[in-house]
């Protein structure tokens, strides 16, 4: 809601400042063909990489009908996917949904692929097309190009060509090994896709060469710093603490604790056949592909929100759209940017674009119009005059947890009328634990925060042991949070695809410090073979 | 920049998703669709639809965090009256507006539209006729020529002269092929130059003549461009094809609660043959103490009085194949409704009648002995009728025949499934 009043406080300001020569509108009326794309598509450059200082991959627009656009939903967005029966599920309820009216279609997606592929729908308006272009091809694209999530975990010019790879792959499996035994791997594979992530870099093994650096630079080392004294220095108790025990040791040895269960499958399960483990592969490094975008979500909209909305603006000042133009651009984007309140009977959590679009907005109000509030909680920002400085720097170094716990600031906590409910099981009453007042700003980001962090979401649950020479029963712990466990059922489905695909015998804990609040355990009725 | 136009791509890319999906949900949907039919009347039955399935069924499990228990926290847009510290009732899990539900997980039903292929495929899907293979598996795929327009090449057989005669028509007047009176005007005129012995009016007659002549051979009376042959194209034959008999008693006995059953049945035999075979044939044959056959309306609508002889239908149907359906070429269904009586010295003759020429050249004989909706659903009590009796003696195994007892709309598509459900379970049920 907040947005709406200020986009429309600024149209009738562009429209006194320039009255626009009819002949440098891009376009008028709502057809667009593709010259007048391509000539939309320069405009917005011009404003998103000239003024704004976005730095892009190159783009590659795809015109699609409504009847493709269906067609991406159901794999995920992306343009070529192996085959599965739950994205048909996906596409059975969609293409339902769509052609009972209750549900529109987006009007585009965009591909983190180097070049950057947008899909734009035909039925879309030639204002639509210009919103979708700046959005999407200039919005999104930078972001994916770069934030570091992005940079650190995709290979935006690999992608398409892996799943290419992944398709034909598991195509071939599926001729080879029958289209049954593939889908129950795949369907195992997809049970625990959420835990097939690398959360951190992790230790590279080292090759043969610079192991062997490494051990010249420790003899190096050693000589620099020779001394015939240390070896008179007794040598004490501190070896036999430093024994590890047996256990430790197996542990170390297969890297446990491993909280990537897929990898630890793909390497460890001792009964999987080799086509087996790549497909765990293939579903691991396409979540793996995806996890960023789960991190990112709120800021990677927030981004594109912010820069459609600006070059449209933008555009208008300039007398490149028209005034209907510019006004149903606005519809369109008040209606993406609306945030329900939470006893709205639409409320369906927060809006992603609506609290990214709102911290982009307010991020440059603090750049350039800065309150004494905002130089007291962001002093080496407020004022700095250089907004879309500070916004790609912003856009290039954090994350949706990180942006929010530094730049959510006290006016849009304010203005959003954000508060943090306390739900606690034991108590009858949920409690109001801080609101957007003086006392409360800090709690409410914080927790806002936390809502965010992908470390919190997804269960924390880890492979703690196996005993490989014994009786191979897979460990598995979740460490739980709050007092929250899992879902049990489909925990225990779950563990039923896990001791499949181990084949042996899988038992999960869920506690934390203190407690134990249960425990899940799975044999292997149809291990894999 | 790249502009790609990716609309005449062939569309349909998740089609084989879909497939997969329906396929790995199968028992499920079919279900679903058994009770979506039971709601239809019988004219809609093959119509596609919404359908639903339990979500359970199609569900993907991944470890999530439970929506119950411990403790949580939530940030919520939009505050309007509560303060810090304030404490509020936990709204009821019914309602469901204030408390945030977890992404909106837990979908218990899943809800879907089938098309109309997919609907039937999977109404019929579990019934089979029996011995349907029979004549089927035999008969791989005959063809027959067709007539398909005409060809400039071809065996002299199928030369077509009036075409070819019309293409030398237009030609020769197109390209003015001298006439026969022309040639006599021409011969006239050297006739009458000579007559007068005009030298040059003779020259130039001649001349004449030999242009015509010249002309006459140029443009022959039918050139090999003129030719036409008859085409014909081989359009396979449906050997697949069914005719269905139709036999019901509709002396005063049957009232029309009792028609209205029959009429369910055969509408759904019908709708079954008609996805089994290319070409479909409906036979209907009434009787009372004599049998005719008549059209569906007739049929089904008129009313006459008279007693009962089965047999009289038998005949008439026999007659009707040899005359009309040679049981080498199609597959005979039969369906046969009645309330159970029969003349009770006709009895013999019809199973006779049966036993001998009926059975074997039908696929399949279905006899529905229709009751009162008052009766007990399914008609396993009251005495057995004298048709009834009867063709118990013929039943047996091996027997391309079965009998049930109907006595409530409800118990139609049961019975149907029944009667047509796939052999192999049948036989694997019995053993």
């Amino acid at each position: 809601m907040a947005a709406k009043p200020r986009s429309a406080s600024k149209a009738p300001a562009a429209k006194t400042s320039i009255e626009p020569a009819p002949s440098s509108l891009l376009y008028t009326g709502t057809d667009w063909d593709f010259e007048k794309l391509g000539r939309i598509f320069d405009a917005v450059r011009e404003i998103g990489e000239g003024e704004m200082g976005l730095d892009t991959y190159r783009t590659q627009i795809e015109v699609i009908t409504s009847e493709q656009m269906l067609d991406a939903y159901s794999s995920v967005g992306m343009p070529l996917f192996y085959k599965h029966w739950s994205f048909g599920k996906d596409f059975a309820r969609n293409q339902m949904l769509y052609q009972k009216g209750w549900q529109g279609l987006a009007y585009e997606i965009v591909i983190n692929s180097d070049p950057c592929v947008c899909y734009i729908m035909e039925e879309n308006s030639a204002t639509m097309q210009a919103i979708v272009l700046s959005h999407a091809a200039m919005g999104h694209n930078h972001f994916f190009k770069n934030n570091y999530v992005f940079k650190q975990w995709t290979d935006a010019s690999g992608i398409t060509d892996y799943l290419s790879f992944a398709k034909t792959y598991i195509a071939k499996c599926e001729e080879r090994y029958g289209i049954e035994a593939v889908e129950r791997i795949v369907d195992a594979a997809h049970a625990l896709q959420s835990h097939g992530i690398h959360r951190y870099p992790g230790k590279r093994s080292m090759d043969l060469r610079s192991e062997e650096r490494r051990e010249q630079e420790r003899r190096a080392h050693g000589e620099a710093l020779f001394n015939d004294l240390w070896r008179t220095v007794p040598a004490g108790k501190g070896k036999k603490s430093s024994k590890k025990t047996e256990v430790d040791r197996r542990r170390q040895l297969l890297g446990l604790p491993e909280e990537n269960i897929l990898y630890f499958l793909e390497k460890t399960a001792p009964r999987l056949a080799g086509w087996q483990r790549e497909i765990l592969r293939i579903v691991r490094l396409i979540a793996q592909y995806f996890y960023p975008q789960r991190q990112t979500k709120m800021m990677n909209e927030g981004c594109a929100c912010f820069v459609h909305h600006r070059t449209m603006t933008r555009l208008h000042e300039k007398g490149q759209i028209g005034d209907g133009a510019f006004l149903e651009f606005l519809h369109s984007h008040t209606s993406v940017v609306m945030q329900p309140d939470f006893d709205d009977r639409r409320y369906s959590g927060i809006n992603p674009y609506a609290l990214g679009f709102g911290m982009m907005q307010d991020i440059e109000r603090i750049a350039l119009q800065p309150t004494d509030e905002d130089r007291l909680w962001f002093p080496d920002m407020a004022g700095n005059g250089d907004a879309y400085g500070t916004l790609r720097d912003i856009w290039a170094n954090y994350r949706d947890e990180s942006c929010i716990s530094q730049f959510l600031s006290p006016n849009l906590i304010r203005k959003m009328g954000l508060f943090q409910l306390v739900d606690d099981h034991e108590d009858d009453e949920m409690e109001v634990a801080a609101i957007h007042d003086e006392r409360g700003y800090r709690e409410v980001r914080r927790a806002l925060a936390r809502q965010y962090d992908m470390g919190r979401r997804d269960p924390d649950i880890q492979i703690i042991d196996v005993d490989l020479v014994g009786d191979r029963r897979l460990e598995l712990r979740h460490h739980v949070l709050d007092g929250v466990t899992l879902e049990e059922k489909d925990a225990d489905r779950v563990l039923q695809h896990l001791a499949d695909l181990w084949g042996y015998q899988v038992r999960m804990i869920e506690s934390d410090e203190e407690t134990v609040y249960g425990e899940h355990k799975a044999e292997p009725m149809k291990a894999f073979v | 920049m790249h502009i790609i136009d990716r609309r005449r791509d062939s569309g349909g890319k998740s089609l084989a998703n879909r497939q997969r999906f329906i396929r790995r949900a199968r028992a499920l949907v079919r279900r679903a669709v058994r009770e979506a039919s039971a709601k239809r009347s019988i004219k809609d039955i093959d119509k596609g639809g919404d359908v639903t399935v339990p979500g359970e069924g199609v569900h993907e499990p991944v470890l999530r965090r439970g929506a119950q228990g411990g403790k949580r926290e939530y940030v919520l847009p939009g505050n309007k009256k509560y303060s810090g510290g304030d404490r509020i009732a936990r709204p009821d899990a019914t309602h469901g507006g204030g408390g945030p539900s977890a992404d909106g997980e837990g979908e218990d039903e899943f809800r879907f539209a089938l098309s109309q292929d997919e609907f039937l495929d999977l109404f019929l899907e579990d019934l089979e006729l029996p011995d349907l293979a029979k004549r089927q598996v035999m008969g791989v795929e005959e063809t027959q020529p067709v007539r398909a327009g005409y060809k400039s090449s071809g065996p002299p057989a199928a030369l077509s002269v009036a075409r070819t005669m019309r293409n030398s028509l237009s030609r020769r007047i197109a390209l003015g092929r001298p006439k026969p009176e022309e040639f006599a005007q021409a011969e006239a005129a050297i006739a009458a130059a000579e007559a007068a012995g005009d030298d040059a009016l003779l020259a130039a007659a001649r001349a004449v003549l030999d242009k015509l002549n010249r002309k006459m051979r140029l443009v022959p009376y039918i050139d090999p461009l003129d030719v036409r042959y008859r085409r014909f194209e081989q359009v396979p034959r449906p050997v697949a094809r069914a005719v269905m008999f139709c036999l019901m008693d509709v002396s005063g006995s049957m009232d029309e609660h009792m028609k209205d059953l029959a009429k369910r049945f055969y509408s759904l035999l019908y709708l079954f043959l008609r996805r089994r075979y290319k070409r479909v044939d409906v036979v209907f044959i009434r009787h009372t103490h004599e049998a005719r056959e008549v059209d569906e309306d007739t049929f089904f609508n008129s009313r006459e009085s008279g007693g009962t002889v089965v047999s009289t239908a038998l005949e008439e149907m026999a007659r009707i194949v040899q005359d009309r359906y040679p049981a080498n070429q199609w597959n005979i269904y039969a369906a046969q409704s009645s309330d159970g009586d029969n003349l009770p010295m006709d009895n013999a003759n019809t199973v006779a009648l049966l036993r001998q020429v009926i059975l074997p050249m039908c696929q399949y004989y279905a006899y529905l002995e229709v009751g009162h909706g008052s009766d007990e659903p399914g008609g396993g009590g009251g005495d057995a009728t004298s048709l009834w009796r009867a063709y118990k003696l013929v039943v047996g195994e091996d027997i391309p025949m079965v009998m049930r007892k109907v006595s409530h709309r409800r118990d139609i598509y049961p019975v149907f499934r029944e009667l047509f459900e796939k052999r192999s379970g049948a036989l694997a049920e019995a053993d």
